[in-house]
């Protein structure tokens, strides 16, 4: 479980996060959603500790990761697995060697256990058969998949993706979501997800925290979200036209 | 305020470069790589131009010596000289700052702009450590480089004097002996010392601290080989104001 207390980050004079206060569960996919320029990447990188906020505290199960000291977050980092927008694979190793890189630098196995390991997480993928291959040669879903399969070979106990879903097909968005899902359900690991996608709303948004102008607008479910009053959340909700045709033919149906 | 903003990240750059150390069997592979990188992969333009510049040297020297009086010795004395004290060790390392600078900038700045270095980051790696550091330990085999552009320019100026009928091979040869000191070489490789730490630094802080997406990687590049050799030739006027004007 990841809490987040009163959390303020602004560069230069513009506050982009208003003092945001939540919690994200452990064996839930939650989501941060809004629209472009509502702090959510921000909010992502304030959690994982690449930006340091002005004020507030982020409690990885209970322990503020403003009083760890610098060797603890270090070790908390090795808990952390992360599913960067554009993938971040090294270009200049081979899938294999890009999954095998968090066990390399964190464990002392042996390199026939890495790579058993590795194939295991490349199976789970669905991705056998590319370990000789550079990140150049291969999709961009699947290079996403080995990025998920980066972040999962060392077993962490929180998983944070932002924008899974960019630049993907709506077929292979699913595949990528679908996975995500399943591993966190099948790990019980904490995962946060960071999306504008409402596709990803309806396939796994089991938790939602919605984002507008830095602040936290709505907190909820993937039920409530069709069900909420709450202006912004409507509107950006049914921007799409399909969801204002979903929502019509409920109104009719009703 | 911007320059001395940008002196203590470049100084803060290399605190955190010597701290937070990368597993000592990665860090292993990673100097051989750079040093394959950086150091062999240059032996061949270093070697090309070195023996090229050498031989002009030494047409020059001839070229401009009609006294009658002045011995042919001088041509060889000269090419030595101009060599060991400033062409290989200054004039390389300028090159170097294009070759190897460049390719240092864009390869972090490319890290940077896809995200990589936030990745390292991530997962609790030291990315300065991971990146730089072992780009340090291998431009200390820099004057190795310099040592052979010494040899074979003094060998392309042998070639170029004897073979273009300019000087005898005995007064050549007797020319680079004249006069050696051995402390010049001593001066040459701290010098080249000085200028591997800048050639594998300066870029590297131009690299990390990019901002921006691939033309600003190109924009990064140009600047620190800009800067990379305004400080290489101001290092060498202070180590030569140092070691040999006393």
């Amino acid at each position: 479980m990841i809490k987040v207390d009163n959390l303020k980050k602004q560069f230069g004079n513009e506050e982009i996060l208003k003092g945001i206060t939540t919690t994200f569960e452990k064996g839930k996919t939650n989501l941060i959603i809004g629209q472009s320029g509502s702090g959510k990447s921000v909010m992502l990188k304030c959690l994982i500790g690449l930006f340091k906020p002005e004020q507030g505290r982020i409690y990885y199960d209970d322990n503020a990761i403003q009083d760890m000291d610098e060797e603890q977050q270090r070790v908390l980092r090795e808990e952390i697995g992360m599913l960067f927008q554009g993938g971040a694979l090294f270009d200049s190793m081979t899938i294999e060697d890009n999954v095998m890189f968090p066990l390399r630098m964190f464990t002392k196995q042996k390199r026939a256990e890495m790579l058993e390991r590795v194939n295991e997480v490349l199976n789970r993928v669905e991705l056998d058969g590319v370990n000789k291959k550079y990140p150049a040669e291969i999709s961009g879903g699947m290079q996403k998949r080995v990025s998920i399969a980066r972040a999962i070979v060392n077993k962490p106990k929180y998983l944070f993706c932002d924008e899974p879903n960019s630049g993907l097909d709506p077929k292979t968005a699913t595949v990528i979501d679908n996975l995500i899902q399943r591993i966190t359900h099948e790990n019980d690991i904490t995962t946060i997800v960071v999306t504008h996608d409402m596709n990803s709303v309806m396939e796994i948004g089991e938790r939602i925290n919605f984002l507008k102008n830095g602040v936290l607008v709505w907190k909820g479910t993937q039920e409530d979200i069709f069900k909420t009053d709450n202006k912004d959340v409507t509107d950006f909700v049914y921007s799409s036209d399909l969801f204002k045709k979903i929502r019509d033919v409920q109104n009719k149906t009703n | 305020m911007g320059y001395l903003e940008d002196i203590g990240t470049y100084f803060l750059m290399l605190k955190r470069t010597f701290s937070g150390f990368t597993k000592a069997g990665v860090l292993k592979e990673l100097i051989f790589k750079e040093i394959d990188d950086l150091i062999i992969g240059s032996l061949g333009i270093v070697g090309f131009i070195g023996f090229f510049v050498g031989g002009v040297i030494t047409l020059q020297t001839a070229l401009n010596l009609t006294n009658p009086l002045i011995p042919k010795t001088l041509i060889g004395f000269a090419t030595r000289q101009s060599i060991i004290l400033e062409f290989a060790p200054t004039f390389i390392s300028i090159i170097m700052a294009g070759k190897v600078g460049s390719f240092i900038t864009s390869s972090i700045g490319s890290m940077r702009v896809t995200e990589q270095i936030d990745a390292l980051e991530v997962m609790g790696i030291n990315s300065l450590n991971y990146l730089v550091f072992p780009k340090i330990i291998a431009m200390l085999t820099y004057p190795f480089l310099i040592a052979i552009a010494m040899f074979l320019g003094i060998f392309g100026g042998l070639l170029a004097g004897v073979y273009g009928g300019f000087v005898s091979m005995d007064e050549f040869v007797q020319g680079i002996q004249q006069e050696f000191i051995p402390f010049h070489l001593a001066y040459a490789f701290i010098k080249t010392f000085v200028f591997a730490f800048i050639l594998a630094t300066v870029p590297s802080w131009h690299g990390y601290y990019m901002k921006g997406g691939a033309l600003e990687v190109g924009k990064a590049s140009t600047k620190s080989f800009v800067w990379t050799s305004v400080l290489i030739i101001l290092a060498n006027y202070i180590i030569t104001q140092l070691l040999l004007s006393a």
